[in-house]
């Protein structure tokens, strides 16, 4: 789960980063009430998550109350790669002198929480880390010991931070050490960490990413969800307990376990077709969630045929057919579907099916050549 | 012989009560997996599934001595039912259960490295040695012995794979489920090289997907360590990047985890990359000199 930046700031405030001050506003009589109230320059941010705001025009300055209104009038609306901007942040307006890259991330090859801090602060880190892998120090950080101040000394010194200075970076580095932890975090940065004109250090952009499988014990992280921000369709199959990405293409997808769904997906575009998303029913998928599975699927006017790829362990075959029968039923413009039913109970799931006028298919390959045919066939119909 | 499981694996099962436990410790018994006994706190004197279940791991092992387990334990209980049985003396854990917190298993994983026990998993569909010991939750009838060694981070998809081999008439000698999250016990290369010392493995097949860096460290290992041949596949080519596709750790972020990537480093280190899964079984046949 994704924290926006005024989020992710206001967590790394409670643990002692300094920001700047600055609130949010819905509409631009907002944004110049807060202006106003902050006095001076201020920075007017589009809050979605999504990078390369500040090259969408997501972000502006404002001189004056009045200003503030105008740019986030502007930027309210804005469509930013696909998200529609509802909020911006109003923040007082850092003189900044310096900027420092100072993030924490969980590094799976050495299975550590690793502090990153690179000079080149404010632009993309992965772009810094693909061309100039020199300029990124990392340090890792024993589970045990937890994060310590002669490390954050370490990194101060390798960034080249003002000895005055020091003692301040060392309780941002653990304060957001201590925001990471407690909130289960895979990933929390501040880019930039600003050194401004009179010598103090302040987080002006933040970011946080928490992981989804600790959000059971983060009660007052969840509620931040955005639902405005999210796929509509992604967050009714997490209701479902189901595991659905949206994609670009025509063929929907219904499979059982992750690997083997990215494999039908991979097989549906060897055979010339495009998939319209990853879904994961699951192990042991009953009829009520492949029939919510199809819903979501068939939701997606994209969609012009759909494939199941079902091999039965724990699942079983006629369980998944009574659930795709249910769906049919309450679904009015079915479109055309091909099913591969293999494993346990595969015989009385097929014959379930029989009536369903569904094309079957005994192989993946098979299933995937199908698949793409009636696909293909549908679009033809449509276009004439 | 075969890899971490067999005849005298005495199996324990952690969350033996639970749905899906008592589902599962049915089934391997039925399969003639050795299971000696069961642990869930509360229930101790209990039977389930035909065995004695047990307060805790410890007093569970005393009385049985068991030396592996299976934890079927809600995620939220997992991490401390891993450590349990560390503590506890066993000397294989498998977890099935999936969706543990990343951080939490970093600690676990740092609590056990140093010490003479392994973990496979979590959120991996277990082990199998046909016909000798299930311990996990894959059909075992699609299984049959044989000298083809599978290590795969996906469960059914290996499934997929196993039943076309069995088809053929190619038998495996241990097929593991190694888990789809992005910190895990064993990886790659800690299966290869039991399979590589493994006198009943005669090759390997390896199933990886996008999302970190195990497969392109593997292909090194392979390239420099292994004399049998390996063939392999990774799923993921059309994924999008920054998306998790169902299992934690399969996402690109960053510009790394590629398939792409995965499938030059295993080629390059003279690994045969199969392009579909149906491949595999026909290049393993072509190995096996069928």
């Amino acid at each position: 789960m994704n924290l926006h930046e005024y989020q992710s700031k206001r967590v790394f405030a409670r643990y002692g980063v300094p920001i700047p001050n600055g609130d949010v506003a819905t509409t631009p009589v907002e944004a110049r009430e807060v202006a106003k109230v902050l006095g001076g320059p201020v920075v007017v941010k589009a809050q979605v998550l999504v990078g390369g705001r500040g090259k969408a025009g997501g972000i502006k300055v404002a001189q004056t109350p009045d200003e503030a209104e105008e740019k986030a009038d502007a930027i309210l609306g804005m469509d930013i790669k696909g998200l529609v901007v509802g909020k911006v942040l109003v923040d007082q307006a850092a003189d900044i002198r310096d900027e420092i890259y100072l993030g924490l991330v969980i590094d799976r090859a050495k299975r550590r929480v690793v502090l990153m801090g690179s000079s080149e602060g404010g632009v993309d880190i992965e772009e810094v880390a693909a061309s100039t892998p020199e300029k990124i120090i990392k340090i890792a950080i024993d589970p045990f010991i937890g994060f310590r101040p002669y490390q954050a000394l370490e990194m101060a010194l390798e960034l080249c931070i003002p000895a005055e200075l020091t003692r301040s970076f060392t309780k941002i580095a653990s304060g957001l050490y201590d925001a990471f932890m407690a909130s289960d975090a895979s990933l929390a940065e501040i880019n930039p960490l600003v050194v401004t004109g009179n010598g103090k250090l302040l987080a002006v952009d933040g970011k946080m990413v928490i992981d989804d499988n600790a959000i059971f014990r983060q009660p007052a992280l969840s509620d931040l969800r955005d639902l405005v921000d999210e796929d509509p369709y992604e967050a009714e199959a997490r209701r479902y307990g189901l595991s659905y990405v949206k994609l670009d293409g025509q063929i929907g997808c219904m499979v059982n376990g992750a690997g083997l769904s990215m494999a039908t997906m991979d097989m549906i575009k060897l055979f010339g077709g495009s998939p319209a998303n990853f879904l994961d029913v699951g192990g042991g998928a009953t009829a009520d969630r492949v029939a919510a599975a199809l819903r979501i699927i068939l939701s997606d006017s994209n969609v012009n045929a759909v494939l199941f790829n079902i091999f039965g362990g724990i699942t079983r075959c006629d369980e998944v057919a009574r659930g795709i029968l249910a769906a049919l039923e309450e679904l009015e413009t079915p479109v055309p579907m091909v099913v591969r039913l293999v494993g346990t109970n595969e015989e009385e799931g097929r014959a379930i099916l029989a009536d369903a006028q569904m094309e079957t298919a005994a192989t993946l390959a098979e299933a995937a050549r199908k698949v793409v045919a009636v696909a293909k066939t549908a679009q033809e119909g449509s276009v004439q | 012989m075969s890899i971490l499981v067999n005849k005298d694996t005495r199996l324990l099962v952690q969350g033996i009560t639970g749905r899906e436990g008592l589902f599962h410790t049915e089934q391997m018994v039925a399969y003639g997996t050795n299971v000696v006994g069961g642990v869930t706190p509360g229930k101790g004197g209990q039977w389930a599934a035909g065995v004695p279940v047990f307060d805790t791991v410890v007093k569970a092992v005393s009385a049985t001595e068991a030396n592996t387990s299976i934890i079927y334990v809600p995620a939220r209980f997992a991490p401390d039912a891993i450590l349990e049985a560390v503590d506890a003396g066993i000397k294989l854990i498998i977890c099935i259960t999936e969706g543990l917190p990343t951080l939490d298993m970093i600690t676990v994983r740092a609590y056990i490295d140093g010490r003479d026990v392994r973990l496979i998993g979590p959120n991996c569909p277990g082990v199998i040695t046909p016909n000798e010991a299930k311990v996990g939750i894959m059909p075992g009838h699609i299984h049959i012995p044989g000298n083809v060694g599978i290590v795969s981070r996906s469960g059914t998809l290996t499934y997929e794979v196993v039943a076309a081999l069995t088809e053929r008439g190619i038998g495996q000698s241990t097929a593991v489920g190694i888990g789809g999250d992005p910190i895990i016990g064993s990886t790659f290369i800690d299966v290869l090289k039991l399979f590589e010392k493994d006198n009943d493995t005669e090759q390997v097949v390896m199933i990886g997907e996008i999302g970190g860096t195990d497969e392109e460290k593997a292909a090194e290992y392979i390239r420099d360590h292994m004399t049998k041949p390996v063939t392999g596949f990774i799923a993921g080519k059309t994924a999008p990047p920054g998306k998790r596709m169902g299992h934690a750790g399969a996402i690109i972020s960053g510009g790394t985890g590629t398939a792409a990537e995965k499938m030059a480093a295993l080629e390059a280190a003279g690994v045969r990359v199969a392009n579909q899964p149906a491949e595999i079984a026909e290049i393993v046949a072509a190995l096996a000199g069928e």
